[in-house]
Formats: structure tokens, sequence, C-alpha cells
């Protein structure tokens, strides 16, 4: 803290602010790919678009 | 423009995008480790800012990936609107909220160093407060894509808006030479070279170079997760239709 001077608060709130917005920018981003990945791996186990697309013909 | 032809095939795209991945991350986070280490280990405390500078490292990525991202978007907004390029909104709405973090991070960074410095958190400078403005279009745009559920319609309304906005960009960058701010001119980008020393300038141009690869890797990732949402949408629709005609079919008459 002292290697920092007098205006170690703000320098260590700024790298506090970027560690938690590019934290919660990386969560959202994975967990929704996790999500989205996980709800079409279910539909195509199921046959879900080849089922619907061979009794439409 | 063949190459770009090629990707539009969103299979083609999950594929090589796929083996893309590890290797951009990896020299992200490389290049992270470096910028950092130089950052805060090897380069000198400003003359001037003393070891407020070590916020400048963050800042001016930030900065420049903010607006650098809203160009990407604006550019997939022509590929929608004139080439109705089948990627281009998916690019478009990946983007939105990686640029509306970075804004973020340059405006928090920005406050936190103007306080030792100007003496206050915030000032209504035109650098200030078109930085502001992106971020509030970045947050509309997020907005309208969540206002319409047909993605193709979606697509469209939002890149009417994204290049409404574009207009803010080139303000953002003159703002400082047009108007008299407290902000102060750019000190890297400009048509005489860098005024910062190369003890600064280069942990600054690693840093921005493992942001913006950081950035372009999660952009990746988020188009990848779009792409199949689209898909789950897709099949979800196609399997109601299929579960509606066989109740139909098995209704009684």
């Amino acid at each position: 803290m002292s290697g920092l001077g007098p205006h170690a608060g703000f320098i260590l709130a700024s790298y506090a602010a970027v560690a938690i917005v590019l934290g919660g920018l990386l969560a959202s981003i994975l967990l929704d790919y996790r999500a989205q990945k996980r709800a079409l791996a279910k539909l195509e186990q199921r046959g879900a678009g080849r089922r619907a697309e061979r009794e439409s013909r | 423009m063949a190459g770009l032809i090629d990707l539009a095939n969103p299979t083609r795209f999950m594929r090589l995008s796929a083996a893309l991945l590890p290797w951009s991350t990896g020299v992200a986070g490389v290049l992270l480790s470096v910028g950092f280490y130089l950052a805060w280990f090897v380069a000198p405390a400003d003359y001037q800012q003393g070891e407020t500078i070590r916020i400048m490292f963050v800042h001016v990525p930030a900065a420049w990936l903010a607006m650098m991202f809203y160009t990407m978007m604006t550019l997939s907004a022509l590929g929608t609107l004139v080439w109705r390029h089948p990627l281009a909104d998916v690019a478009q709405k990946a983007a939105a909220p990686i640029g509306a973090a970075f804004a973020l991070i340059c405006l928090l960074t920005g406050a936190f160093w103007g306080k030792p410095m100007w003496g206050t958190y915030w000032v209504w400078d035109a650098r200030l407060t078109s930085m502001l403005v992106l971020l509030l279009i970045y947050l509309g745009i997020m907005a309208l894509w969540r206002t319409l559920d047909e993605p193709s319609q979606a697509g469209r309304a939002v890149a009417i808006l994204t290049l409404v906005g574009f207009v803010n960009v080139p303000i953002i960058k003159f703002s400082v030479d047009w108007w008299n701010t407290l902000h102060q001119p750019a000190s890297v980008l400009r048509l005489d070279g860098p005024t910062i020393h190369p003890s600064m300038l280069w942990p600054l141009l690693i840093l921005a170079a493992g942001f913006t690869l950081m950035a372009l890797t999660l952009h990746l990732v988020a188009m990848r997760a779009e792409i199949m949402r689209r898909r789950v949408r897709t099949l979800t629709i196609l399997e109601a239709e299929r579960l509606d005609r066989l109740a139909t079919g098995n209704a009684p008459a």
C-alpha cells in the first residue's frame, strides 16, 4: 500500500472496478454459453429438429 | 470478401472459432500477464501524476475498446442492412455487452483518477459526457434486443439505432480538440507520434493488445452462444409445431 503513495485507495479501487466488471462479463458470457450448449444438446438428443422436418414432409 | 462469405455459414464459423479459441485465450493471457507485470513493477511513477499513472494502464485500453467495439457494431449493422450477412446481427448482439463493460470501466477508472488529479470524480466536459452517452447507447441497444422476440426483426431495428449512434464515436475522439475540456488531449494516437516515454508506452500498448485479444475472445464465445440460442429457438418452435399437429390429428372429431 505504502509503495503506491498517498493515492493508493484510488489506484486499488480502479483495479477492483476492472476485476468486478470484467469478472461479471466473463461469468455472464460463460454461463450463457453453457446454458445454450446444454439446451441444444437436450433438444438434439430428443431428435427435435430431424423428427419435425421428417414429419412435415 | 470471399472469406467473409465463407464465414457467413454458421456451421463453418462454429468450427473455425472452436479451433481459434484456445490460441486466442492463451495469447491474451500471456500479453495481459506481461503487460500487468511491466505496468506494476517496471514502469516508473509519472513526474506529475505519481503512482496514479497505474490507473491509465487500464483506463486508456478500456476507452479504446469501448470505441472499437462500437465501430465493429456499426460495420455489423451495415452487414445486416446492406448485405444481410447471416452472422452480422449475431456479431452485433454479442458485441454490445462487451463494449458496454469497457465503457463502464473507462468511466469508473477515469473517476478514480480524476478525484486525486483534478479534485473531482466527475465534470460535465465534452469527453466525459460523450463517453457517458456511449455507455447509454450501448445500454439502449441491449434493451432493444430484448424488446423484440424475432431475432431478424430485432437485428434490423438495432442496426438502425447503431448507425445513428455512431455519430458519437468521432465526437468522443475529437472532443478534446474541438472543445476546451478538462480532459487532456490525445497522447498516444497522434499524427506527430506518442508523447509518452517508452517505459510507460510499452506496458500500455502490451496491455491494450492483451485486453483487445481478451475482448475478441469473449466476443467469439458470445457469438457461439447466440448461434446456439437461435438454433434452440428454431428447434423449440419446430418441436412445438410437431406436437401441435399431433394433438390436432389425435383430437376427437
